[in-house]
């Protein structure tokens, strides 16, 4: 076949140079994730793997049992990524606006610092703002105190209307140093000379920015926004540790990472069903999938790039 | 006048206003780390009467670290996530630059169509297939070895490693290489001797964009590797901090020793990472 060809032709290295990554990639990527898609069609009885088509699926949209978990978790997952561009991205912008201002003292030490949450792991970042939040200990509630505000402190973790806000916003918290970094390397890329002629018309300041850098820096936030949407509809790790696989309190804070760990790999009494798993599985990769091609057809497309 | 107008953005209100929400943000950024640090050093007691106070004579404590060190095995978990980082790095950064060379210099029919192949794994997370790969290390006797963790995330990493590598490949003049081949050099050699070298600094930001995420995943190590003698640092401190959760010496330290090996290679790579990503290298 592909490789055949080359073999034949004498042309060796380039199989050689090929081959290893092609196999990994293919072995322990791309066939899973096709055996994952394809498991989802079958079903156990009595030890036996048995064939039963989109009967997992019906179930899982359909039977009450499942159907509401799972409308749960997607609908978290919406809102966990809803809360992401909400927060998140002004966030980034207004910090890298900040941080792209030409002889900025510090910027260095500013940068560094805003990206130190993102390189923590998930496991420090959901403990050590549920210790920051715990009302047992009491740092947010007397921080809160000191300006005056203790009465709107609740445990918001444990709450079932705030968990997954206050979760989200954790995320936002951790990985805000990425879009930061992203729309300040664009916000470099923006020549003087533009802004030079902006300013003899008169443009300076906040309508430059909005203007002239914003538009400049709409195919950085394109990316940012797709990263997060892929990153978001497989997350898992942070709402583990923080809240444990049950995604509590009463799976408030459940979404599609959660629910597909209990599903396929089980959890206190609950069994795993990898076939139902699969399904889950499968039904993410659609969403995923979804989300890639509205970005690559319909937003990267349309947003206009300037070249400098 | 222009120059006027920009000595006015640049008037020390507006600047003290800059940095005076740099610092606010750069604040919240470190004060859970710092909270964590901080009691991870001082009595029970002190703790909770004064979580915002620095450690003194009378409250300094390292009771937390002895039980971390008498209960968890820390040392084995930071050298199973030193080993799994490490192979899976060289893994990716070998393979990679391998496949990457292959697409960027040589033309053979389906050249476009195996890059396009490679390149669906940026977009697509492996997590995706992890039911199948589960079984798949069952199957082949891979559970609950450090070789499941290292071929997921060699697998996961390639991706975008070829992808980084081959554009920075393709700038390397041919004449050099030309000339290699004049000189007889095999294309094995030239690739290790002439090429490799020149895209030492893309290799080097394809590894810190790898780093951080493998050194820190939790979803893999928990579903492949649970045993004791696997856990990563991540995964054994997750474990140690659900088992010892009301001891807040304990936690607090097992918190901080996971926190000081990823600051220690963000010390020593910031710059490369922050460079790449503020080079364009994930444009």
């Amino acid at each position: 076949m592909f490789f055949g060809q080359l073999v034949l032709r004498g042309r060796w290295h380039i199989v050689v140079f090929l081959a290893p990554a092609v196999l990994v990639y293919t072995a322990v990527m791309i066939v899973p994730l096709f055996n994952t898609l394809r498991l989802a069609l079958f079903t156990e009885v009595d030890q036996q793997r048995i064939f039963v088509g989109v009967q997992n699926f019906r179930t899982l949209f359909g039977d009450p049992r499942w159907s509401e978990s799972f409308w749960n978790a997607l609908g978290n997952n919406f809102w966990f990524f809803f809360i992401h561009m909400l927060v998140q991205n002004p966030i980034g912008i207004f910090l890298a606006a900040l941080l792209s201002h030409p002889r900025l003292r510090f910027a260095a030490f500013y940068r560094s610092a805003i990206f130190i949450p993102t390189i923590l792991s998930f496991v420090i970042v959901g403990f050590a703002w549920k210790l920051v939040l715990s009302p047992i200990w009491g740092i947010a509630p007397s921080m809160l105190d000191a300006v005056g505000l203790k009465s709107l402190f609740a445990p918001w973790l444990g709450k079932e209307g705030s968990a997954l806000t206050t979760l989200a916003l954790i995320s936002v918290w951790q990985f805000v140093g990425i879009p930061v970094m992203l729309i300040y390397a664009a916000l470099l890329t923006i020549p003087d000379e533009i802004l030079e002629a902006a300013e003899t018309e008169g443009i300076t300041g906040l309508s430059a920015f909005w203007k002239i850098k914003l538009p400049l820096i709409l195919p950085s936030i394109g990316i940012i926004s797709i990263l997060t949407f892929v990153g978001n509809f497989n997350a898992f790790d942070l709402i583990y540790a923080a809240q444990g696989a049950l995604a509590g309190p009463d799976f408030a804070s459940d979404i599609l990472g959660t629910f597909l760990y209990r599903t396929f790999f089980g959890f206190q009494l609950q069994l795993g069903d990898p076939h139902m798993g699969s399904a889950i599985a499968t039904a993410m990769f659609a969403i995923i999938l979804v989300g890639v091609c509205i970005y690559l057809f319909g937003i990267q497309t349309r947003i206009r790039r300037y070249q400098f | 006048m222009p120059g006027q107008m920009s000595r006015a953005r640049r008037n020390p209100v507006t600047v003290a206003a800059m940095h005076g929400a740099l610092i606010i943000y750069t604040l919240i950024a470190l004060f859970p780390v710092f909270v964590i640090l901080i009691n991870s050093f001082k009595t029970r007691k002190a703790i909770f009467r004064e979580p915002l106070a620095l450690p003194n004579a009378e409250t300094f404590s390292t009771i937390g670290y002895q039980t971390v060190f008498q209960q968890g095995d820390f040392i084995l978990y930071l050298q199973n996530s030193l080993i799994v980082t490490v192979a899976s790095l060289f893994f990716i950064l070998l393979f990679g630059a391998m496949a990457a060379f292959a697409l960027a210099e040589y033309r053979f029919r389906g050249n476009m169509l195996m890059g396009l192949y490679l390149a669906l794994g940026i977009m697509i997370p492996i997590r995706i297939g992890t039911v199948a790969i589960l079984e798949m290390m069952v199957a082949t006797g891979l559970v609950n070895t450090l070789w499941a963790l290292i071929l997921v995330y060699t697998a996961q990493g390639l991706p975008l490693a070829v992808f980084i590598l081959s554009e920075f490949m393709r700038q390397v003049s041919d004449d050099l290489k030309n000339a290699g081949r004049v000189d007889g050099l095999s294309e094995y050699t030239i690739f290790f001797r002439l090429v490799l070298p020149l895209v030492r600094p893309a290799m080097a930001t394809v590894a810190v964009f790898n780093m951080i995420p493998i050194w820190n995943d939790l979803w893999f190590p928990l579903i492949l590797a649970p045993a004791e003698e696997t856990k990563t640092l991540t995964l054994g401190s997750q474990v140690f901090i659900g088992q010892f959760v009301t001891d807040w010496n304990a936690v607090l330290s097992a918190l901080s020793m996971a926190i000081l090996p990823v600051m220690v290679l963000y010390v020593i790579f910031s710059r490369q990472l922050i460079r790449g990503l503020t080079s364009g290298a994930v444009k």
